[in-house]
């Protein structure tokens, strides 16, 4: 029997880690990536990879590690595979030390580790501050050694359009568009790896990178995937404003010992250095003793807002923060944060070894995702998901330094299921559906670009992105996401006559995003009424007017599904798996 | 008070064979903003300075934080990453190319595959045995993991390879980027086991042998990667390899 064709989509972390299982398993593997794949997205992950090895004599276990994670996730998370994840984690940073990661060392030689958000261990394995670009060229480099192999080709430059399914409903392949000629194709495959990424991109400006609309998973959504969880979205504490997007500052620099405040005095005209301590307000410190600086990210970010819009002491009236690193000595700095200290040098144009930095919270992460099982499969047969673009392993809130081990292990187990899936799965009938898929996507290609209208789709993405920002991320109201879910209807509208300034057939990039726009404004939907219907507080989630957890009603996981109807997605919610740890109170200014 | 303006030209080219135009924008200046935020407000907003009607200019771009690597151009006449290019840092109009030594692909946009397939050639990566649990990596001390880490700080941008006299058709040099990344993998504790396939790659036409110690790439290199010095140990690596190669017969 010929072996099964296999194809993956997305080179992050998550899909090179599933690229690697399955070749090494004798498997080939087509990958198709927007962008070459070692410009993926994971490059920017900067603060390190969590991992329970205990090298610093302080007892953690991974027992600890599961307990910190599904604490940290207010207990939304399904157990079982985050218990698995956290068990593994030990040999993945072994595995990522052997292919060559240069992770930071103690004198001995051994692995360094440092302290990172919603934990009290040093469980954090980093290499500086640019631990998710070393790991993903580590994986990177071992899919070029696969690719020469001839067990992987890549498709760079290939955009995911559409999965193919049969008659029945399974998945025969993909549909996928050449960025450069504009080809539309469709590729057989026996199982297909969903490894999109996040949809920072629904926000307009956030921390993820152009590439990150969340197009992909939408477009399966609209085919019968389950979106899990999809009003969890994650703003970090700690960005840099900008106009083009929120770069992020990572909370290695708090793990590191970096320090939030503000002065106490509302506009201090005072130089920073005569700011005399007793007039500084280290407000974490105050109201989080046990974990001050790092407490996690939700719980930081709600208070960061609170002193700027509740306590109007945002420095000059504005909404910025210090984030200050200038007690800690240069040389340390350097060598264990140097790569974010450049990002604030080179993009804000002052040195924070000597000034604190400026910083505000900003959208980073979707804990939502396509709905999956224990072993990675989404509810369409034969499509796996993982990292980002899935939800299963942060619940509510995601740890710092969880996502990179997330990746790698969700890779880890889709790929093997995927191969274990695809050598058993019945031969298509006729075509698997190819023509029919290849036909839907040819008439939604020719209807865009013969469009008649006057809306720039730019412009419409802005304003998308302006309504999900001021409703959808840190402080939520009902009236609030309502008033979004109306102003994304009405985009969606707008967007039937988009008139694209371009209409040529090569490396035509309006079009390509304007195709993404149209599912970014569809999932907006699942994000935004996701969170209308959760009326409690929970995680990153947080609602003034329900400001309790409710596991009675909301204890569940939120599954949406597309209808294509006005009203938007149906929801249905699901039990959480709490079979190891009893859900308690998550409260932050006590140790746990 | 008139807002502030900024003034860009763009080389524009919508396809390999097509002939290239310069087009003028202007913006209204925002505080922060680089030269592919200027790209954006024009793809919301494709019209020239003149008033006629475009397209949103095609450029490879990602992270915006200078990490990806995608966002390589020609700015003001320097190789440079145009999401770490500051408008209030450069003197306009602001002149914006695509790379040169590369195959143009439309607009800002051209193929830097030749660097990947490189990588290919010189096998740069560590050949670990399997992705089980085999238990911890070598042992590496911190001098050498600072020796390292630099190396593998390259985001591919091909800068140094755009800025290398000796980077042309004529020598088929495989460019400075590529010599680092050997040396970077011949150090590695596991990675060395394929030290003399990976020397004798670079000992041929179009090898280390082709620099010319212009030490342009060094300049340019956005991460300020210890460029030549990788280079000259890796000259000197090669040589020893061919000695030895010769010895053997």
């Amino acid at each position: 029997m010929a072996s099964p064709r296999i194809i993956v989509v997305g080179g992050g972390l998550a899909g090179l880690a599933a690229v690697i299982k399955i070749a090494e398993a004798g498997g080939t593997v087509d990958l198709f990536s927007i962008v070459p794949v070692k410009r993926s997205h994971s490059v920017c992950a900067q603060g390190g990879i969590n991992a329970a090895k205990n090298l610093k004599g302080e007892g953690d276990t991974t027992a600890q590690h599961f307990d910190d994670t599904i604490y940290g996730g207010d207990f939304l998370a399904n157990q079982t595979p985050v218990k698995a994840m956290c068990e593994a984690a030990p040999a993945i940073i072994d595995l990522l030390d052997r292919m060559g990661v240069p992770f930071n060392r103690t004198p001995e030689g051994l692995l360094d580790f440092r302290r990172f958000g919603g934990t009290l261990y040093h469980r954090t394995a980093f290499a500086g501050a640019t631990t998710g670009q070393q790991l993903l060229y580590a994986l990177d480099e071992q899919v070029r050694r696969y690719e020469s192999d001839g067990k992987v080709k890549k498709y760079e430059g290939w955009e995911f359009l559409s999965a193919v399914l049969d008659s029945k409903g399974v998945a025969r392949g993909i549909t996928a568009l050449d960025l450069r000629s504009m080809e539309l194709r469709s590729f057989s495959a026996d199982a297909i790896i969903m490894a999109t990424g996040g949809n920072g991109a629904l926000f307009g400006k956030s921390t993820n990178s152009v590439a990150c609309t969340g197009s992909a998973q939408s477009a399966l959504f609209q085919q019968g995937a389950y979106y899990a969880n999809g009003e969890f979205i994650q703003v970090h504490p700690t960005c840099i404003p900008g106009e083009d997007k929120l770069r992020l500052m990572s909370e290695s620099a708090r793990g590191e010992g970096g320090r939030v405040w503000v002065p106490r005095i509302a506009g201090d005209k005072r130089p920073i250095k005569q700011i005399p301590e007793s007039d500084r307000w280290y407000f974490l410190e105050e109201w989080y003793p046990k974990y001050g600086n790092l407490v996690p990210r939700d719980v930081a970010t709600r208070a960061i807002h609170k002193v700027v819009y509740e306590y109007g002491l945002g420095l000059d009236g504005q909404p910025m923060v210090y984030l200050d690193l200038t007690h800690i000595d240069r040389e340390t700095l350097n060598r264990k944060l140097e790569g974010i200290l450049e990002i604030y040098e080179k993009f804000v144009g002052d040195d924070p070894r000597d000034v604190p930095m400026k910083i505000f919270p900003g959208m980073h992460y979707t804990m939502g995702g396509l709905w999956v099982d224990f072993n990675q499969m989404t509810n369409i047969p034969g499509i796996f998901a993982a990292g980002e673009c899935e939800y299963q392993y942060h619940g509510a809130n995601r740890l710092g330094a969880n996502s990179l081990v997330s990746c790698i292990f969700g890779g880890f187990t889709a790929g093997p299921n995927a191969l274990r899936y695809a050598n058993n799965v019945s031969a298509a009938e006729g075509d698997g559906g190819h023509a029919a898929e290849i036909a839907r996507q040819t008439e939604i290609n020719a209807r865009l670009l013969n469009n008649e209208g006057t809306e720039n789709p730019f412009k419409l993405w802005r304003a998308l992105g302006q309504t999900m920002t001021e409703h959808a991320t840190v402080i939520r109201y009902n009236k609030g996401l309502k008033q979004a879910d109306e102003k994304i209807v009405e985009l969606l509208d707008r967007y039937k006559k988009v008139n694209l300034s371009d209409k040529s057939q090569w490396a035509n990039t309006s079009f390509a995003f304007a195709r993404q726009l149209k599912n970014m404004l569809e999932l907006s939907r699942a994000v935004v009424q996701g969170a209308l219907l959760r009326d409690e507080s929970r995680g990153a989630h947080y609602k003034p007017d329900f400001p309790d957890r409710n596991d009675e009603r909301f204890l569940k996981t939120t599954k949406a599904s597309f209808t294509g109807e006005v009203a938007g997605p149906r929801f249905d919610y699901e039990d959480v798996d709490t079979q190891f740890i009893k859900p308690r109170p998550r409260r932050y200014d006590a140790a746990k | 008070m008139a807002p502030k303006t900024v003034t860009l030209e763009i080389k524009r080219q919508a396809s390999p064979d097509a002939p290239a135009v310069w087009e003028k924008f202007e913006l209204e200046w925002r505080p922060g903003m680089n030269v592919i935020s200027a790209m954006m407000e024009i793809a919301a907003n494709p019209v020239t300075a003149d008033g006629h009607e475009t397209t949103p200019v095609t450029y490879d771009s990602n992270c915006l934080e200078e990490i990806c690597g995608s966002c390589a151009m020609r700015i003001n006449g320097k190789a440079r990453m145009a999401c770490s290019s500051l408008v209030e840092n450069l003197e306009q109009p602001i002149r914006v190319e695509p790379l040169s030594k590369f195959p143009l692909v439309r607009d800002l946009q051209v193929d830097r595959s030749v660097l990947f397939e490189n990588l290919k050639a010189v096998k740069a990566w560590v050949p670990v045995d399997g992705t089980y649990d085999l238990g911890s990596g070598p042992r590496v001390f911190p001098q050498q993991q600072e020796a390292s880490y630099p190396l593998s700080n390259c985001i591919s941008c091909t800068c140094c390879m755009e800025v290398c006299p000796q980077f042309n058709e004529a020598t088929g040099f495989v460019g400075a980027a590529t010599i680092a990344q050997v040396k970077l993998f011949n150090d590695h504790p596991t990675g060395k086991v394929f030290k003399e396939d990976r020397l004798r790659a670079l000992a041929g036409d179009g090898g280390v042998q082709e620099c010319g110690f212009a030490q342009n790439c060094v300049e340019v290199c956005p991460k300020q990667i210890p460029l030549t010095s990788a280079i000259s140990d890796v000259s000197r690596d090669v040589l020893l390899q061919k000695a030895k190669d010769f010895l053997r017969g």
